[in-house]
C-alpha cells in the first residue's frame, strides 16, 4: 500500500543545506516518530515532503507508494494521500471553516476520482468528526483559525485530517502549545485513524505526545541526518538523557 | 466661424452630436448651450487637473463616439449579462439602453418619472458633468415623499457599440428622498463592445432619509465608464454607498458627498477587481459641513496583470463641523508585479474637535495562506480565488441584502474565470 520511502534526501534553503541525506521508510499502517533538537531539520523535512516553496531538493527522492512526491504540486500530494498537520496553522480571514473544509474535501475527492459531497452530506460528516474531537459546532461557522486558541487550532488540524482521510499524516510538533487535555484529544483523534491504510510521521521535540500516540519506531534527527533509530523505548531514553549524549555518540 | 473642437476627436464628436441633436433635446436650450460652450473650452479633463492626476482619458480621446440607435434594439443578449441573482430580485426595475429608458423592459415604481419629461439641468462646470448636461436625453427621476419606504429598486443600464463604432450615453439621474423616506437602489451597468457610459447622479436626502446605493460597474472591458455622483445628506440622513468595479477598460466614479445637516452619515465603500489592462479610479470628496456627522470609507482593490487602481479620497471638515467622525481605509492586493495602485488620501480639517483617521495597505497574496490551502488539496487557482474572495468579502459582507451579496460574488467568480485582456 502507501509506504513512505525517503532515500538520500538532501535539501537546502538558499545556500544553506539543511537536510544532508535522509533515509527513512515508514511502512503502511505504522506510526513513526521523528525526534530531535531545535534546528535539526525536522520542520524542513515536513515542508519538503509537503511541497512548500523555498526549499530546494538537491539530491534524493521521496515516494509515497509508487508516487514520486517531490515531482508533484502540493495539492497533488494532498490528493495522493499526504497530510501535513502544521506546527503553526495558518489563519484565513474571510474564509469560513465549513467552506474551507468542504472545498478541500471535494478537491481531494475529485482528484481521487470520488464523488463530491453536497452540503448536507458534508455537514453530517463534519459534525460527527467534530463531536469526537470535542469541538463546538460553531467552529464550522468561524473563519479558518482566526481567533482560535492554540488548542483550537491544533484540533482544527486534526479535524481536517479526519475529514480528508490521508494515507500518510505528518504531524509537525502538533503537541506544541497544547495543555494535557487538548493533547489527549488530539492524540485520540490520531489514534482513531490508525489502521492498515494509515501511517504517520510524528515530529516532536518531547516524549510527552508519544505517551499518547505510541510509535512503532522512533528516529533521532540531528544536523540534517537520522543518527539513530529504535523502538518506543528510544523516546524514553531521550527524555531521560537529552539529545546531547546521542548526538555526541553519533558524531 | 468653425465650431469649437474641444481639442480631441472624442470631444469633437460629442460637440458635433450636440449640434445635430440640440433642436430635439428635451428642456430649455440655454443650460445646454452654456454646458456646450464650457465643454468646448475645457475639452475632456486632462491630467493637468488635480482630480485627474492618476487617470488619463487618452485611451478614449482618439475615438469618435456615435449616436446609438437603440430605441427598439433587442436587449436579450445584454440583459443576459446581468448577474442572475440580481435579475431574481423581487423588485421594480428600470432598464435603460444607451442612456434611454426602455419602457418595454421596465416596471417602474410610482415614485419614478422620466428625466426627459422635465429635464433639470445645472451649471456644474466639471467637464464630464458639462458633457452630460449638454447631451442628457433621459434618466431616472426618483421623488420619494416624506415617510415613504421605496423598498428595493433595480436600475439597469445596458450599452453596446453600434456595428463596431463606439457610442456614448449620458443619462442624468435625480434622486430626492423626503424626510424619513427610504430606498435601496441597486444599480447595474453592463454592455458589449466600445462605448462611453457617462452618468450623472444628483442625490438629495432630507432629514432622516436613508438611501442605500449599490453600484455594480460591470461594463464591457472595451468600454468607458465615467460616473459623477453628487450627494447631499440632511440632518440625520444616511447615504450608504457601495461601488463595485469589475468591468470597463477605464472606469471612474467621482463622488462628492456633503453632510449638510447635523448628524448626517455618509458611507462610500468600494471594491474593485481589475485585470489585464483595466484601469479603475475611485475619487471621492466628503464634505463635513455640519456637526456630529460621520463618514466611513472602506476601499479594497484586487489588481492583476497590468491593471491600475486609483483611490483619491478627500475629507473636508468645515469650521463649524464639530464632533465629526471620519474614517477612511484603502487596501490593495497586487497579484502581479505589473499591477499598480495609486492612493491619495487627503484630510482638510478646520474644526478643532473632530476624530478623523485614514490608513492604507498594499500587499500580495499571502504565500503561507496559499500553501496552507494547497496542502489541503485545493488547486492553486481555486486557492487564489478563495483568498481574493475573502479579501473582497470583507468589503462586501456589510451589505444587508443576501441577493446583492450573491450578485457581487457572482461577478467576482465570472470575471476571475475569464481570460484577462
Amino acid at each position: 500500500m502507501s509506504t513512505l520511502r525517503i532515500e538520500g534526501l538532501h535539501a537546502r534553503i538558499g545556500d544553506t543545506e539543511i537536510l544532508h541525506g535522509i533515509d527513512l521508510v515508514v511502512p503502511a499502517g505504522e506510526v513513526h516518530a521523528i525526534m530531535g533538537p531545535n534546528g535539526s531539520g525536522k520542520s524542513t523535512l515536513s515542508y519538503v515532503l509537503s511541497g512548500r516553496d523555498g526549499y530546494e531538493v538537491t539530491a534524493g527522492r521521496a515516494l509515497l507508494g509508487e508516487q514520486d512526491l517531490l515531482a508533484m504540486e502540493p495539492e497533488a500530494r494532498a490528493a495522493a494521500g499526504l497530510f501535513l498537520a502544521f506546527q503553526y496553522p495558518v489563519e484565513l480571514p474571510g474564509v469560513g471553516n465549513a467552506n474551507f473544509l468542504r472545498t478541500a474535501l471535494n478537491a481531494v475527492r475529485r482528484a481521487r476520482g470520488e464523488e463530491e459531497l453536497d452540503a448536507v452530506r458534508f455537514l453530517k460528516l463534519a459534525r460527527a468528526a467534530m463531536k469526537s474531537l470535542a469541538m463546538a459546532d460553531d467552529m464550522l461557522k468561524r473563519q479558518v483559525n482566526v481567533g482560535f486558541s492554540g488548542g483550537e487550532k491544533k484540533r482544527n488540524e486534526v479535524l481536517q485530517m479526519a475529514i480528508l482521510q490521508p494515507s500518510l499524516a505528518i504531524l509537525d510538533e502538533t503537541d506544541s502549545g497544547l495543555d494535557i487535555d487538548a493533547l489527549k484529544i488530539v492524540a485520540d483523534g490520531v489514534n482513531a485513524l490508525r489502521g492498515p491504510q494509515f501511517s504517520a510521521l510524528v515530529i516532536t521535540h518531547y516524549q510527552r505526545l508519544l505517551d499518547y500516540i505510541v510509535p512503532d519506531r522512533v528516529h533521532v534527527l540531528a544536523n540534517g541526518r537520522i543518527i539513530r533509530s529504535g523502538g518506543p523505548e528510544l523516546a524514553a531514553e531521550l527524555e531521560a538523557h537529552g539529545y546531547a549524549q546521542i548526538v555526541a555518540e553519533a558524531a | 466661424m468653425s465650431a469649437p473642437t474641444g481639442g480631441s476627436a472624442a470631444a469633437h464628436s460629442f460637440l458635433s452630436r450636440f449640434e445635430g441633436l440640440k433642436s430635439r433635446l428635451p428642456g430649455a436650450a440655454a443650460p445646454r448651450e452654456a454646458a456646450a460652450a464650457s465643454f468646448a473650452a475645457a475639452g475632456l479633463p486632462g491630467r493637468g487637473l488635480e482630480a485627474w492626476k492618476y487617470t488619463s482619458l487618452q485611451p478614449m480621446a482618439d475615438a469618435s463616439f456615435h449616436e446609438p440607435f437603440s430605441l427598439l434594439a433587442p436587449c436579450e443578449e445584454l440583459l443576459a449579462l446581468v448577474p442572475p441573482p440580481a435579475l431574481a430580485l423581487d423588485a421594480p426595475r428600470l432598464v435603460f439602453r444607451d442612456g434611454r429608458l426602455r419602457a418595454d423592459l421596465s416596471n417602474p415604481p410610482d415614485f419614478f418619472s422620466s428625466f426627459s419629461t422635465a429635464p433639470e439641468l445645472d451649471a456644474d462646470p466639471r467637464p464630464l458633468v458639462a458633457l452630460n448636461t449638454m447631451l442628457a436625453e433621459d434618466g431616472a427621476v426618483l421623488d420619494l415623499p416624506a415617510g415613504v419606504d421605496g423598498g428595493t429598486l433595480l436600475l439597469i443600464h445596458l450599452a453596446s457599440d453600434l456595428h463596431g463604432q463606439p457610442t456614448a450615453a449620458h443619462p442624468r439621474h435625480i434622486i430626492r428622498l423626503g424626510t424619513g423616506a427610504r430606498l435601496d437602489l441597486v444599480e447595474i451597468c453592463v454592455g458589449t463592445g466600445c462605448y462611453l457610459h457617462n452618468p450623472v447622479f444628483r442625490i438629495s436626502l432630507a432629514a432622516n432619509a436613508a438611501l442605500s446605493h449599490v453600484r455594480l460597474q460591470d461594463e464591457s472591458t472595451a468600454g468607458f465608464h465615467l460616473a459623477s455622483i453628487d450627494v447631499s445628506a440632511g440632518a440625520g440622513a444616511l447615504y450608504d454607498g457601495f461601488t463595485f468595479n469589475a468591468g470597463s477598460r477605464l472606469g471612474r466614479a467621482e463622488t462628492i458627498a456633503t453632510l449638510a445637516g447635523p448628524g448626517a452619515r455618509i458611507h462610500l465603500d468600494a471594491a474593485q477587481l481589475l485585470r489585464g489592462r483595466q484601469h479603475g479610479d475611485i475619487t471621492t470628496i466628503i464634505r463635513h459641513a455640519a456637526p456630529h456627522g460621520a463618514s466611513r470609507q472602506g476601499v479594497r482593490h484586487v489588481l492583476d496583470g497590468h491593471a491600475r487602481g486609483v483611490f483619491a479620497g478627500r475629507i473636508e471638515v468645515a469650521r463649524g463641523a464639530q464632533k465629526t467622525d471620519g474614517y477612511q481605509m484603502n487596501q490593495a492586493l497586487l497579484l502581479s508585479p505589473d499591477a499598480e495602485i495609486d492612493c491619495k488620501p487627503e484630510l482638510e480639517i478646520f474644526a478643532d474637535d473632530v476624530k478623523c483617521s485614514h490608513g492604507a495597505t498594499v500587499g500580495e497574496l499571502d504565500a503561507d495562506q496559499l500553501f496552507y490551502l494547497r496542502a489541503r488539496g485545493v488547486p492553486a487557482a481555486t486557492a487564489r480565488l478563495m483568498l481574493i474572495r475573502a479579501f473582497l468579502d470583507d468589503a462586501i459582507e456589510g451589505l444587508e441584502d443576501p441577493a446583492v451579496r450573491a450578485t457581487l460574488a457572482h461577478v467576482v467568480d465570472q470575471r476571475w474565470s475569464e481570460p484577462a485582456l
